[in-house]
């Protein structure tokens, strides 16, 4: 695995840096226990000691909306990851998802670069 | 506790609006010369009175310098804060403060946009935010089709409910030669609009159009003296929590539920006592969002609370007289409008559209994604 030095870069080029090793990585603080994404200098409480820690992966989705143009339609999820962060991201593989949905990590490689993307939990599956 | 000392002690003496809807030929700066002439004209004062200037466009970076230059003006103070669309709201609690300070004797509050006429589409310097790039988000409407979602996932809120707002908007706009978008508007041609982000359609966003506006303030004492009928500050208020949408803690609850009652604790009123209710109406669910959070109906119910009628003329609560960003006016940043509309309502001067015995309005603005909030009450000398 391929491992990261922080503390040499930004939180923001940190997280861009694992994302494109293929690691989801987000952040913890160590005082006070709570996580923390986007990846920041500080948490909500403004504590500072922060640590990357792998995202368990999985989420329910929070709001959802397909944009539709010509050019084609997409979605756009807010999802809230299990450790209680929320991110924006999408589900490529479906049209669109109900809110509640249980969803799952996965890193996609576009043109843009990589990005965390999610797909439904079949209902049954763990 | 409520602080009140700022209650009363400045009024808008003059106001204007220039270019409402299309205005071809003209930049965002001629048209705000437009209403900035027209305001201080209205006024009773000379251009070279002014010495306190508060601006915000889309279109300048440094907004009060240009204003200042263009107008031929020599400001002792100015104040160019940004909060998107409720950046004017926040400019009458800024010259407000700075008129009783005595840092100023005239402020000018002022607005302008060509965006129709310069190229149809809406117009922003808003930055893309990193973490959100990678999933091609189209704001602002991304944002707000997100908050409705979840807001009728969780309190049951239906397509039918936005389509009341948006007939509403058009009954009152139908009722004012200078908005935009008049004629008829029917529950089927809202319902079957092209679907733009879901659940919202081309019929749920506000209109894109050309329009300035602008307003002078000066203290209260003086505001006696001077020609026009005077519309007090009774108060303001503002909150923010995000600029994100993916960082608005709930996406049903807008930091409206603390600007509103900071501004009707300092002027000393409750929602029974408005006459008239102007809130941002970028989309149809804002209207149901800010009436729930200003606290006119209970979190959730915005949806039921203006189906019926209720919001359109003749309905119970008078919302959006002049048809609102969506049927009347939206250049971009739409704040100002919202005090005009108060400003010729408390007057008396709104002619058709003109409801009984207006003498205290309420003015939200929304910036952003749902982000600032700011909440101003407005009164006539009765309110007082």
């Amino acid at each position: 695995m391929t491992e990261i030095t922080t503390g040499k870069a930004g939180p923001q080029a940190t997280y861009e840096a694992y994302l494109a090793a293929g690691r989801f990585m987000i952040q913890r603080a160590d005082s006070t226990g709570e996580y923390v994404f986007w990846p920041r200098v500080l948490a909500p409480s403004g504590a500072t000691d922060l640590r990357w820690v792998e995202a368990k992966g999985t989420g329910t989705v929070y709001a959802i909306t397909v944009n539709r143009s010509r050019g084609g339609s997409w979605n756009v999820a807010l999802v809230d990851l299990d450790e209680g962060v929320r991110l924006m991201s999408a589900l490529p593989a479906v049209e669109t998802a109900s809110i509640g949905a249980r969803v799952k990590a996965r890193i996609e490689t576009t043109e843009d670069g990589p990005r965390v993307v999610f797909d439904l939990i079949e209902e049954g599956a763990a | 506790m409520s602080d009140r000392t700022l209650r009363g002690k400045s009024a808008i003496v003059g106001m204007a609006t220039a270019g409402v809807g299309e205005a071809p030929g003209f930049s965002a700066m001629e048209l705000l010369g437009q209403a900035a002439v027209a305001a201080v004209a209205e006024a009773g004062l000379k251009m070279q009175d002014i010495d306190g200037v508060f601006a915000a466009t889309s279109s300048h970076a440094f907004p009060t310098m240009s204003v200042v230059e263009y107008l031929g003006l020599k400001p002792k103070f100015f104040d160019g804060t940004n909060v998107g669309g409720s950046s004017f709201e926040m400019h009458l609690l800024q010259a407000t403060l700075a008129l009783d300070a005595g840092l100023c004797d005239a402020a000018l509050v002022c607005y302008g946009s060509n965006q129709r006429t310069a190229g149809g589409r809406l117009v922003s310097m808003s930055e893309p935010q990193w973490h959100e790039t990678p999933y091609r988000p189209r704001h602002p409407i991304t944002a707000y089709a997100l908050a409705t979602s979840r807001h009728m996932a969780e309190y049951g809120t239906t397509r039918d409910h936005l389509a009341d707002v948006a007939l509403a908007a058009r009954d009152w706009a139908n009722l004012n030669p200078e908005a935009f978008a008049r004629g008829p508007l029917t529950r089927d041609d809202i319902l079957s609009a092209r679907m733009i982000s879901d659940p919202l359609t081309k019929a749920d966003c506000c209109l894109v159009t050309d329009g300035a506006a602008a307003c002078v303030l000066v203290r209260a004492d003086r505001a006696k003296d001077l020609p026009g009928k005077p519309v007090y500050f009774l108060g303001a208020g503002a909150a923010n929590h995000h600029r994100s949408i993916v960082a608005m803690p709930d996406l049903t609850t807008t930091a409206a539920a603390e600007s509103g009652p900071r501004a009707m604790d300092m002027a000393g009123v409750r929602q029974a006592d408005l006459d008239l209710v102007m809130v941002y109406d970028a989309f149809t669910i804002n209207t149901i969002l800010f009436l729930e959070d200003l606290g006119f109906c209970p979190k959730g119910e915005g949806g039921r609370f203006v189906a019926d009628g209720r919001i359109a003329p003749g309905g119970d609560l008078a919302v959006n007289t002049n048809g609102g960003g969506l049927s009347c006016v939206h250049p971009g940043m739409y704040g100002l409008f919202l005090i005009a509309e108060a400003v010729a309502q408390i007057r008396g001067v709104a002619g058709a559209r003109q409801i009984a015995d207006c003498s205290l309005a309420l003015c939200h603005g929304n910036g952003g994604t749902l982000s600032s909030q700011c909440t101003a009450i407005l009164g006539s000398e009765a309110a007082l």
